[in-house]
């Protein structure tokens, strides 16, 4: 049986007016209906499960501290939704600055392998279905999505895999619809340029914005 | 002829309206910047294809397990709980103001100061309505499970309650809950249905998956006895009809708690 979204609001709003007033186990009902969506996001953006449940339960902590600052808010999903995205860019930067003074000594090579991982993919372009089928274009995907820098990331998967809006975006990145904007396009670029050989047969790989 | 950029194919694709008709008008005519916008198409489904692990069956409440004693040491204070009746009736207020934007269109704008504040009672009491009726619906169907689970005199082989078990769990938080919220509401109606369902869920809850003819026996003449999903029906049509009704009347009279405990 499945809930409508205004019953799942009016449920969530009993449950956040109950924390406000001191339940604190009236918070589990929020934690266990949405942790499910937080989990599949963090999963999207850090491509492992350790790293995404620490977002998930980091997200959570976080909501119940600032729960009070939901009052002007309509829907807790979206809002719990921000809060890890927010986390998670954190998360994210703080960890790349971490494997970055790790693996100084062999950053040449890493470089190379990461910054153009999809070198070696077959010409052959097969559907959307097929495509993600295969393993190790799968690792090239997520590889290549991990290689964007943590805002790209987010502003790609909350536009392209959760079809977020633009402002909803500019919140979690906290800027402006203009440079979210910009950071969704610089992302979708940087993807097509790393699997261009995929997506698009070498032949028929031109510069665009010319004339033919 | 000039092909569009990369930014305005992917704006296209984005469903951007600026320069819209001009860039369809374009791929229309050119096969290469249709093939160009088709790639990028197939590498955005991709992307959306790509599989994320769904999290196990209890993951929400794994989560709860794993936070929850970090959520106490926070909220532990002398002075929160020194604060907490005021805080009870900031709470309420705030529910009743946050929930006034997506029911908007269903509750009347009154202007004068009066009814402004009957709408904020008449919202909480729409939200609970709400939320106790989807509720009602769902231990419904975990307590005719139970009903149907075992055969006809049943006496011998236990009787698998895992499912009913999980989702009594489930329900049985959100149970409390709403109990809470109808009792500070002054809806006894509800919270009396939902005091005996919680007993039931109770006992199923903490229950082995696995119940034994004589434990399964007992579940279900506790059911039986309470006449409890008869009452859960019932108060499910009452619940439907207060909800119509608030439809089609706005603004109730100020004593409208004492009319739903009357009914009750």
């Amino acid at each position: 049986m499945k809930e409508s979204v205004e019953s799942v609001r009016a449920a969530d709003a009993i449950a956040i007016e109950r924390t406000l007033a001191g339940d604190c186990d009236a918070f589990r009902v929020l934690v266990e209906r949405h942790s499910g969506m937080i989990f599949r996001l963090a999963f999207r953006l850090t491509g492992n499960h350790q790293d995404a449940e620490e977002i998930v339960q980091e997200a959570f902590l976080r909501a119940y501290q600032k729960l009070e600052q939901f009052a002007s808010q309509a829907n807790f999903a979206t809002w719990v939704y921000r809060i890890a995205a927010n986390y998670a860019i954190d998360r994210m930067r703080q960890r790349k600055q971490e494997d970055a003074r790790r693996q100084a000594p062999s950053a040449e090579m890493t470089d190379e392998v990461d910054q153009d991982p999809l070198r070696q993919i077959p010409d052959a372009a097969p559907t959307p279905e097929r495509l993600t089928q295969s393993v190790e274009l799968r690792r090239q995907m997520e590889t290549a999505l991990q290689s964007l820098t943590p805002a790209e990331r987010i502003a790609f998967v909350m536009r392209h895999c959760d079809g977020c809006g633009i402002e909803e975006i500019a919140a979690a990145l906290k800027s402006n619809s203009g440079a979210a904007k910009n950071t969704v396009f610089r992302a979708v670029h940087k993807l097509r340029e790393m699997l261009e050989p995929q997506f698009a047969p070498r032949a028929t790989v031109r510069a665009m914005g010319t004339e033919s | 002829m000039k092909h569009l950029s990369e930014e305005q194919l992917i704006a296209y694709q984005d469903g951007e309206s600026s320069g819209r008709d001009a860039a369809a008008s374009h791929i229309n005519s050119c096969v290469e910047c249709l093939a160009e916008l088709n790639r990028l198409a197939e590498m955005l489904a991709a992307y959306q294809a790509l599989p994320v692990p769904d999290p196990v069956e209890d993951y929400g409440r794994r989560v709860w397990q794993q936070i929850a004693p970090r959520l106490k040491e926070k909220r532990g204070h002398w002075w929160q709980v020194f604060l907490e009746p005021r805080r009870l009736t900031a709470a309420a207020l705030v529910a009743a103001l946050l929930l006034v934007a997506f029911l908007t269109g269903r509750v009347s704008k009154r202007t004068d100061h009066g009814d402004a504040a009957l709408t904020a009672e008449q919202v909480r009491q729409r939200v609970l309505l709400l939320a106790v009726g989807e509720h009602l619906g769902r231990s419904e169907m975990v307590l005719m499970e139970i009903a149907n689970a075992g055969p006809e005199g049943a006496s011998i082989k236990p009787v698998n309650l895992s499912s009913q078990r999980r989702r009594a769990e489930d329900l049985l938080e959100e149970n409390r809950l709403y109990r809470q919220t109808a009792l500070q509401e002054g809806d006894t109606g509800i919270a009396n249905v939902l005091d005996e369902l919680e007993r039931v869920l109770l006992d199923v809850a903490n229950g082995p998956g696995n119940v034994t003819p004589a434990q399964f026996k007992s579940i279900r003449q506790r059911i039986d006895d309470d006449g409890l999903l008869f009452k859960v029906r019932v108060m499910t049509k009452e619940i439907e009809r207060r909800e119509n009704t608030g439809k089609q009347r706005p603004a109730q009279s100020g004593s409208a708690k004492v009319e739903r405990n009357n009914q009750a």
